[in-house]
């Protein structure tokens, strides 16, 4: 029987991990050169098009030594960003190994870091690899150094390869059977299989791609997802070589996927242990969390017909992704809606998009929302992850907020700007090392709801690209927190309020209120936009009255035109939303989610 | 059905002025020849379903600059090919600097009974900054000789609110332009064209555009100002001596008659279809020459888009719009009543139609109803 090798790559966004495996994936010859697509493994047009992984899936590479050994190397894709960590924690956990990639011009980034830790954690086999040693702005030397300095690991070991010539492959495949020690196990003890990711197929169900480390199973076992305590009928366990291919059975030391007829992914949680029904494992596998939501925002549908259509696309979207929770929510400016928790600003993101793409809907998002405390005159504690739901100031005692430590390593040029957008962000406990010459580690403990309001886009663009970021969750502290109200010609949008600290507030109201003023087409009347905290108002812009709205000619030429132009300004009136007179385009609703280019 | 409109592209100038985005060229007189041959070809081949004509619009670029020789070639060409009612409608577009008396009492033989004339502006600052070829005086001897000719129905051609431009000044204008008496007065904002040399100045900074609120200044002045000499102000930019003299030719385009439009960029209206022709001058003569029409695109108007039109339109003439397209927007009648109240619209013998302030919002008007 062939060996096993499980290894998963590290690497930050943009260091050429898909191209990697797909060089990995052409090599093994598992799919014909003709049928190959670039990007192979990240399936979601979304993940191809942003070039990041946001699913992990793993795959079966068979692979022939130089000495002649058969092995099949399954390699587990790990999600490439920050609200994805956990998912990360369990891929690496069914890992003995990893390869941790370091792109040659930019070197090692904050996220390579965070996951160098996690599989340090883990105690895997970590070969460093240098990738884009094509390109003419290389610095192999610079990268030998960071790995070395940066990461504590041994830069002259690390292989140099290129993911998009195909340069050094051979060896990295050597490398992989050599350096990364195979998985223990014993096949004739309980089943115990890790769930690392689960995606919901509309004809077969729930597909679990699992980790075994103790056991064997195979189709009409009886299983049961720990954390469930359902039992579930195997109907078919096998292999992913980019299409399922179904095998006889699965041992400890495999890593494939479980089919048994489960109708959504909310039973095969990702970190849940699949055990057998009648021949339990003692214990499940450590580590199982439930996913917790920290960003809140609520969805709307912009034509309000549309609340059961996007109600049914919530529910076939969970299917497929058990960390998203919502419940329903209601708007006097944007009627019947669904309030979400998410993982993150990505993750909501992802579902906004996916929403609209693959289930065609037209969204509305309120401002995002973390989980604030608050402690009430009567004693009373209170969660609010909802404007909506501030309790009366004059009950409040205290109020708390959540925040992160986050980590920022960038070039030291850009030291200057980065300390001025974390401490307008209220950001404390500053701490700085040069991990390498010309680098910075910034360390800042942040308010969650200032990073979930336009704090990535901001670094990107103050570091021009340069600059990464991560964060852990840290404690709550207390913190004066209002609620923000935004006025359109004296009428409250309540989807605009927002919970902001009292120091921002007032930045907050004046961003939102220009942003405003740019989206919200001029009336044939003057229009004011306010932001209020209770009855005062503290920042105001005016939309003046349009005084001409024609144009001067119009002969038998301009006909078309004029029509064309109507007919697209009607398509974009069934995306607005009528807040007493004034039309507030879609738009407007995430224009204020942002701060403007010039801050 | 009324009588179709007959549309002649003139693509040939002698001098392109700044402002201006319609189709012509400088340096390419010496098509004139082909170019006339061609549009009767075109004739010919188009002329199938449009019955009757009642108008004839030589536009462009410049036609008053075609030799007399030419255009009453052209003239006589068109009427051998096409039927005209009896009492048609045949208009010339002309340059002040290109009418002479002689040229005027060709224009009458050839049987034009209706001159547009570009005057632009009595102030010679005006003129030299939207870069034409005449000045004031020029007008002026170019109405005149019209008149002695025996035009009765004489159009001017206006353009105000230019940067920096004194409502006093545009004033002078408008009564040197009414003490000629003409029929028919077309007053135009001077807008800002894409692709313009204008646009390229206000782009870089180096001319200023009035605001709204000097343009608003501008048209009502206008208005009142010409309503007060008895001109009905029946379009947007247009203004007749009593509705004989508006232009019957332009109604054709805001009422969905169809009209035939022959020459290169020209557009057509069969009462269905659509189309428009390429926009060079050598590429419409080489499609010609091959013996294909030279159509670059052709649409037919859904009944919805037909509707979108007669707002987009209607809302820009005194005729305004029947209540019964109205109808078709969900809210209609809080629309129209929001905007009777603000003063935009009256309504009267089931239409709605603009007021003068109306029309200088046409195109929210239509916005509103769409």
């Amino acid at each position: 029987m062939a060996e096993r090798r499980n290894f998963s790559i590290i690497a930050h966004i943009d260091h050429g991990k898909s191209t990697l495996a797909d060089r990995l994936i052409q090599h093994s010859g598992i799919i014909a050169d003709r049928n190959f697509r670039d990007q192979i493994l990240d399936g979601l047009d979304l993940e191809r098009e942003r070039g990041i992984t946001i699913k992990s899936q793993s795959i079966n590479l068979p692979y022939t030594s130089k000495d002649g050994r058969e092995f099949e190397l399954n390699l587990i894709d790990t999600p490439g960003h920050v609200d994805f960590t956990y998912e990360v924690s369990r891929a690496l956990a069914s890992c003995e190994g990893v390869l941790l990639l370091v792109d040659a011009t930019q070197g090692v980034q904050a996220q390579t870091l965070a996951n160098l830790y996690l599989a340090m954690e883990h105690d895997l086999e970590i070969i460093p690899v240098i990738n884009k040693i094509d390109l003419p702005s290389a610095d192999i030397d610079m990268a030998r150094m960071q790995i070395e300095r940066d990461l504590g690991l041994d830069g002259a070991n690390a292989l140099l390869v290129s993911g998009k010539q195909g340069t050094g492959v051979e060896e990295l495949l050597e490398a992989i059977v050599e350096r990364i020690p195979p998985p223990t196990g014993e096949v004739g003890d309980p089943l115990q299989a890790l769930i690392f990711d689960a995606h919901y197929d509309a004809f077969r169900g729930a597909v679990a791609a699992v980790r075994l480390f103790s056991g064997e199973i195979k189709a009409g076992d009886l299983m049961r997802p720990m954390a469930i305590g359902k039992a579930y009928k195997v109907e078919e366990v096998g292999v992913f070589r980019i299409v399922r291919e179904p095998r006889p059975i699965l041992r400890a030391g495999d890593v494939g996927y479980i089919i048994a007829g489960i109708k959504s992914v909310a039973d095969t949680r990702v970190g849940d242990t699949i055990t057998m029904d009648n021949n339990p494992a003692p214990i499940a596998l450590h580590g199982f969390r439930e996913s917790k939501p920290v960003v809140f925002s609520s969805l709307y549908p912009v034509a309000s017909d549309d609340y059961e259509s996007l109600a049914d696309s919530l529910e076939r979207y969970k299917l497929n992704d058990a960390s998203l929770v919502y419940t329903k929510d209601s708007s006097a400016a944007l009627g019947q809606g669904f309030r979400c928790g998410f993982l993150g600003l990505l993750h909501l993101e992802i579902v906004q998009e996916r929403l609209e793409r693959e289930f065609d809907q037209s969204l509305i998002l309120t401002a995002p929302s973390v989980i604030y405390k608050f402690t009430m005159e009567d004693g009373r504690a209170l969660d609010v992850d909802n404007p909506a739901h501030y309790p009366d100031p004059a009950a409040i005692r205290g109020g708390e907020e959540p925040y992160i430590r986050a980590s920022i390593l960038t070039p030291d040029r850009y030291m200057g700007a980065i300390m001025k957008l974390c401490l307008e962000r209220r950001g404390v406990n500053s701490e700085i090392a040069y991990p390498s010459p010309g680098r910075m580690d910034i360390k800042f403990d942040l308010p969650l709801a200032e990073v979930i309001f336009d704090f990535y886009d901001r670094l990107k663009s103050i570091t021009q690209g340069y600059g990464s970021f991560d964060y852990e969750m840290l404690d709550y502290r207390k913190g004066d927190l209002v609620k923000l109200d935004i006025l359109v010609n004296g009428e409250k949008v309540d989807a605009l309020s927002m919970i902001v600290h009292k120091d921002r507030a007032r930045a907050r109201a004046l961003n939102a209120c220009e942003r405003l003023k740019e989206e919200i087409p001029r009336q044939q009347y003057k229009v004011a936009i306010q932001g209020a905290i209770g009855g005062t108002i503290i920042a105001r812009e005016t939309i003046t009255a349009f005084r001409k709205d024609v144009t001067a000619k119009c002969y038998g030429g301009d006909i078309s035109r004029k029509r064309k132009l109507l007919e697209k300004q009607k398509a974009g009136k069934k995306r607005m939303k009528m807040v007493g007179d004034i039309e507030i385009p879609q738009s407007a609703f995430i224009a204020v989610l942002k701060t403007s280019d010039d801050e | 059905m009324a009588d179709s409109g007959l549309y002649v592209h003139v693509p040939f100038c002698a001098s392109k002025c700044p402002y201006c985005a319609f189709a012509s060229c400088t340096r390419s007189g010496h098509l004139a020849p082909a170019w006339r041959d061609a549009v009767l070809a075109e004739a010919d081949r188009r002329a199938g379903r449009f019955g009757t004509f009642d108008t004839l619009y030589l536009g462009g670029g410049t036609p008053g600059l075609l030799a007399d020789d030419l255009l009453a070639g052209l003239v006589t060409g068109l009427r051998r090919a096409l039927p005209f009612a009896a009492d048609v409608e045949s208009t010339i577009e002309a340059n002040p600097a290109d009418v002479t008396p002689a040229r005027a009492i060709a224009w009458r033989a050839m049987g034009l009974n209706r001159v547009s004339l570009g005057v632009q502006s009595f102030d010679d600052d005006d003129l030299r900054f939207l870069g034409r070829r005449h000045d004031a005086s020029q007008a002026a001897a170019a109405l005149v000789a019209l008149r002695d000719a025996g035009f009765a129905n004489v159009g001017v051609d206006l353009i105000y609110g230019l940067p920096g431009q004194a409502l006093a000044t545009w004033r002078d204008t408008l009564d040197r332009a009414l003490s000629f008496g003409p029929a028919h007065l077309s007053c135009y904002g001077l807008t800002v064209e894409p692709r313009t040399p204008l646009a390229r100045s206000v782009h870089a900074g180096r001319i200023v555009m009035p605001d709204e609120s000097r343009f608003e200044a501008f048209f009502l002045e206008t208005s009142r100002r010409l309503a007060a000499s008895g001109f009905v102000h029946y379009e947007v930019s247009n203004f007749a001596h009593g509705l004989l003299f508006a232009s019957r030719h332009n109604g054709k385009y805001w009422h969905h008659v169809p009209y035939l439009g022959l020459g290169p960029s020209a557009h057509s209206f069969d009462g269905a279809r659509r189309w428009w022709n390429v926009r060079g001058v050598e590429p419409w003569l080489r499609r010609l020459g091959q013996g294909r029409l030279p159509t670059a695109a052709t649409e037919r108007p859904t009944a919805e888009q037909r509707r979108l039109e007669t707002l987009a339109l209607g809302f820009r003439t005194s005729s305004g719009v029947v209540l019964s397209i109205l109808r078709a927007t969900p809210g209609w009648q809080a629309i129209l009543d929001a905007q009777v109240a603000d003063g935009r619209l009256e309504v009267a013998d089931g239409r709605a139609v603009p007021t003068v302030r109306g029309l200088l919002v046409a195109d929210a008007l239509a916005r509103a109803f769409a």
